[in-house]
C-alpha cells in the first residue's frame, strides 16, 4: 500500500480505514464494513486509485473473529493493495460487492462455502466447492468431519458397516 | 440454505431447455459440469457447476509443515506442477527471509519455462481436440513426450514433479541435459511450431469456429479477473514475469504477446488460442537465455530442516501457464501455515463463462471452455 | 496336435472346409480382451497420464483399446484420479450405466485408497469404497509402463474367465470387496 493510496483513503473515510499495518513483508489497512461499497466504489472509479482487477476475496480464521481479506492490483498504476474487514464470529457479514467487480461472485460464493460469511445482496449465495447439502464450513479452525456423507465411511480405516478394515 | 435445485426451479419455467453436461464428458479440462440453459441451439446462458475435484488443499497446507506440503503443491496445477512448487517457495522464502542462491533461481527458471510448453502443448491441442480437429492433440502429445523426458531426467517425475524446496531446488542439472535441451529446442521451433501454425493456426475451419466467440473487451477482462493470457488476448500488457519481476526474469529478455485481433476481434477466442503459441515462442527464447547465462554456484540456500518463518502474512504471484498463481500466506512463527490462500487464473475464467456464454451456439460452449484453458484443480483446489 | 494327426483327422471333413476346436471361454475372451473399450474419465492428474499412455509413444490403440466418450459402449472403466465426495455418486452411477461384463481399474492413489489427500475432508478414501474395482494401480501418477501392466493384467483376467455352463462372467465384486 503506497502512501498516496493510503491518504487518498483516509481523506475520503476518515478513520473508518485503518492506518497500514506491516506485517512481515506485506502492508495492509483494516476497514469498517459498514463502509464496503463505498470503498470499492472509489477504489474502481477514482483516477488516482484505479483498481480495477479484484484478484481474490477470502477468509482467515482468527479464532476470535472472521476476517475478509481483498486483494486489489492496479495494472495502470502497477499497484497491489490488500485490505481487511474484521466480522463478528457468530454472525459474519458483510455487504457484496459483485457488481462492482464482475470476477466477486464466485469469491464471495468460495468464501461463503467455506467459512460460513455472509454477502448481502449476492444474488445467487449458495455453496460453491462443497456438495449442496454438505453439513459444516470446512475451513474453520473448529470444523468437525461427519462419520460418513450419504452412507459412503469417511474413513478407510473404520467402516461404518461392521466389517474388519 | 440456497443450492443448485433453488437455480434450476427458479430458471426452469423461463428456459426452453436445460442441458446438463458433465462431470463426464469428453472435453479434457477435467471434471466441470455445466448446465446449459437455451433453446436449443442459442445458449441464454451457461452455468458451471463446479467443486467435484474439491480436494481441501488449502485445509491441508494448515495441517502440513511448509517443505513438506510442496508435492501438494504440484497437485494446485497439475499441467503446471512447477509453478506451484514455484509459488509456495517464494512465498515462504518472503516470510523467512531466505534468499535463493543464483544458479537455483536460474534453475527454477529453467523448470518453469519447460513447465510452460508443456502446459500450453496441452492447452492449444485439447481445444483442437474439443473442436473436433483430433490430430493437433496428438502432436503436441507427442512433443510433451520429449519434455516429459527432459524433466524427467531433471526432477524423476513426469508430471508432479516436487522439484523445488525451500531455499533452491533439490537436483542440479543431470549431465547431458544442455545437448538434449538444445536439440529440442532446435527441433521445435522454428520447426514443430511452423509446422502447428500452418497446419492447424491458420487453418480455415478452426479459424471460422474460433473468431469471433465469446469476445472480451479490456476492461471487462479486469473486471472478470482475468489474468494470463486470457488477459494478454484481450490487450491488457501486464505479466508478473516482466511487470512485478521474480526470480532472475529481470536479466532475461523477452516479449509478451498481446492480442491484436488477429484474425478476427481483440479477445476473441481466436486471439487466446494464438497468444498460447506465440507464448511458446518466447518461453523457448527465455530457456536458451537461461542456458546460456546459467551461473555456477549451490542449488540450495541453507535453509533449517523444519522452517519455523516469524510470524507475518505475504502475497506474492508466479506468471503461470494459466495466469497468476498467486498464494497469500499466513504464518503464525510455527512449522505450519496458519493460513494459505490459492489464488488461481482458472478460478476466474470459468467465473466468466457465466456471463460470457450469453447468447453464443451451444458448438460455441466448447470452443470459449477451450480458449480460456480451463483446469479443473486450479479451480476446485 | 502335430500336423499329420490333424490332417488325418480333418481329411474326413475334406470338401466341407475346415472346422475349429476350441473351448467357448476361448472364443468368447480372446476377441474380448483384443478390444476392450475404455471410458474416457480423468477426475485429476492421473487422466493426463493415461491421455499421455494413448498417445504417440506408450500407444494404447494397439492393445485394442479406444476411448469412448459414454460409458454405454465402454468394457472398462479406468478411474484416473481422486475422486471426492461430490463425484463419488457420479462415478456409481456412470459403472451402472456400463453394460456387462464391466471391469475397473483404479489408477493412482488416490483413486487406490486416498493418497496423499487421505487428511482431506473432501475426498473419498479409494474409489473401492462406491464401485467394485478388479485391477489397482500404484503411483502418483503411474507411469505408461504401469498402466499397460494393469491393463495386461485386465487381460489375464479376462482370458481366464469361465464362460462355460451360464455365459457370463463371475459374479461380480461387492463394493469394498478386494478380488
Amino acid at each position: 500500500m503506497t502512501e498516496a493510496v493510503h491518504t487518498a483513503l483516509r481523506g475520503l473515510f476518515g478513520d473508518r480505514i485503518s492506518a497500514p499495518v506491516t506485517l512481515g513483508p506485506s502492508i495492509h489497512a483494516t476497514f469498517d464494513p459498514l463502509i464496503t461499497r463505498e470503498l470499492f466504489t472509489a477504489l474502481r472509479d477514482r483516477e488516482d486509485l484505479a483498481f480495477h482487477h479484484l484478484s481474490f476475496v477470502s477468509g482467515v480464521d482468527r479464532g476470535d473473529a472472521f476476517e475478509v481479506v481483498y486483494g486489489l492490483d492496479s495494472y495502470r498504476r502497477r499497484d497491489t493493495l490488500l485490505l481487511k474487514a474484521r466480522l463478528d464470529r457468530q454472525s459474519p457479514k458483510i455487504a457484496s460487492i459483485h457488481d462492482l467487480y464482475e470476477g466477486a461472485g464466485w469469491h464471495e460464493r468460495e468464501t461463503f462455502d467455506l467459512f460460513g460469511i455472509e454477502f448481502e445482496g449476492h444474488p445467487d449465495l449458495r455453496r460453491l466447492l462443497m456438495p449442496d447439502d454438505w453439513e459444516g464450513f470446512p475451513l474453520r479452525k473448529d470444523y468437525q468431519e461427519a462419520a460418513s456423507y450419504h452412507g459412503i465411511p469417511t474413513s478407510r480405516t473404520a467402516r461404518t458397516d461392521g466389517r474388519p478394515a | 440454505m440456497r443450492t443448485l435445485a433453488d437455480l434450476v426451479a427458479e430458471r426452469a419455467p423461463h428456459t426452453g431447455m436445460m442441458l446438463n453436461m458433465g462431470p463426464q464428458h469428453p472435453s479434457t479440462h477435467g471434471v466441470l459440469r455445466f448446465i446449459v440453459c437455451g433453446d436449443g441451439e442459442v445458449m441464454e446462458q451457461a452455468i458451471p457447476v463446479v467443486g467435484y475435484l474439491h480436494r481441501g488443499i488449502e485445509k491441508l497446507a494448515e495441517m502440513t509443515p511448509y517443505g513438506g506440503f510442496i508435492p501438494y503443491t504440484d497437485r494446485i496445477d497439475y499441467l503446471g506442477s512447477m509453478f506451484g512448487n514455484h509459488a509456495w517457495c517464494m512465498a515462504v522464502e518472503a516470510l523467512a527471509g531466505i534468499q535463493v542462491p543464483r544458479r537455483a533461481e536460474y534453475l527454477r527458471v529453467i523448470a518453469d519455462e519447460l513447465n510452460r510448453l508443456a502446459s500450453h502443448l496441452i492447452a492449444v491441442g485439447s481445444m483442437a481436440m474439443d473442436i473436433g480437429a483430433f490430430t493437433p492433440f496428438l502432436h503436441g502429445i507427442r512433443e510433451r513426450e520429449i519434455l516429459n523426458n527432459l524433466l524427467e531426467s531433471l526432477c524423476g517425475s513426469r508430471l508432479t514433479f516436487n522439484y523445488m524446496r525451500i531455499g533452491g531446488v533439490s537436483r542440479d542439472l543431470p549431465p547431458g541435459f544442455g545437448a538434449n535441451l538444445d536439440s529440442f529446442l532446435s527441433r521445435f521451433q522454428p520447426g514443430f511450431l511452423d509446422e502447428f501454425d500452418r497446419l492447424i493456426a491458420r487453418n480455415e475451419i478452426l479459424v471460422k469456429r474460433c473468431v469471433h466467440v465469446a469476445t472480451v473487451s479490456a476492461a471487462r477482462a479486469m473486471s472478470l479477473g482475468f489474468v494470463g493470457p486470457n488477459l494478454r488476448a484481450s490487450a491488457v500488457d501486464w505479466d508478473l514475469r516482466r511487470d512485478r519481476p521474480y526470480s532472475v526474469y529481470p536479466e532475461l529478455t523477452f516479449t509478451v504477446p498481446i492480442g491484436r485481433g488477429f484474425r478476427g476481434a481483440v479477445g476473441d477466442s481466436y486471439d487466446r488460442f494464438v497468444i498460447r503459441i506465440e507464448e511458446m515462442k518466447q518461453s523457448v527464447a527465455i530457456l536458451r537465455q537461461a542456458m546460456a547465462n546459467l551461473p555456477e554456484g549451490p542449488i540450495q540456500a541453507e535453509v533449517p530442516r523444519r522452517v519455523r518463518p516469524p510470524a507475518g502474512e505475504v502475497y506474492s504471484g508466479v506468471e503461470s501457464a494459466r495466469g497468476e498463481l498467486g498464494l497469500y500466506m499466513i504464518s503464525d512463527g510455527t512449522e505450519k501455515p496458519s493460513r494459505a490462500k490459492i489464488r488461481t487464473g482458472s478460478f476466474s475464467a470459468c467465473a466468466a463463462i457465466e456471463s460470457l456464454s450469453r447468447g453464443c451456439m451451444v458448438a460455441d460452449l466448447v470452443v470459449l471452455i477451450g480458449s480460456l484453458d480451463l483446469l479443473a484443480p486450479e479451480i476446485d483446489r | 496336435m502335430d500336423k499329420e494327426k490333424l490332417d488325418a483327422y480333418l481329411d474326413p471333413l475334406s470338401g466341407t472346409g475346415y472346422a475349429l476346436l476350441t473351448r467357448a471361454s476361448r472364443l468368447f475372451n480372446l476377441p474380448r480382451l483384443h478390444s476392450l473399450w475404455y471410458l474416457l474419465f480423468s477426475p485429476a492428474c492421473c487422466g493426463i497420464e493415461l491421455m499421455q499412455t494413448g498417445g504417440v509413444r506408450t500407444d494404447l490403440d494397439r492393445f485394442g483399446m479406444v476411448f469412448r466418450a459414454t460409458p454405454r459402449q465402454s468394457d472398462l472403466m479406468i478411474v484416473g484420479g481422486t475422486v471426492t465426495y461430490k463425484m463419488a455418486e457420479r462415478v456409481q452411477l456412470l459403472y451402472r450405466q456400463m453394460a456387462e461384463p464391466r471391469y475397473v481399474i483404479a489408477m493412482g492413489a488416490c483413486a487406490n485408497c486416498g493418497g496423499l489427500f487421505d487428511r482431506s475432508y473432501a475426498v473419498l478414501k479409494g474409489v473401492d469404497l462406491v464401485v467394485p474395482v478388479d485391477i489397482y494401480i500404484p503411483g502418483c501418477p503411474p507411469r505408461p509402463e504401469a498402466l499397460v501392466e494393469g491393463m495386461r493384467r485386465i487381460q489375464s483376467l479376462i482370458k481366464g474367465e469361465d464362460w462355460g455352463r451360464t455365459v457370463r462372467r463371475r459374479r461380480p465384486l461387492e463394493i469394498g470387496e478386494a478380488r
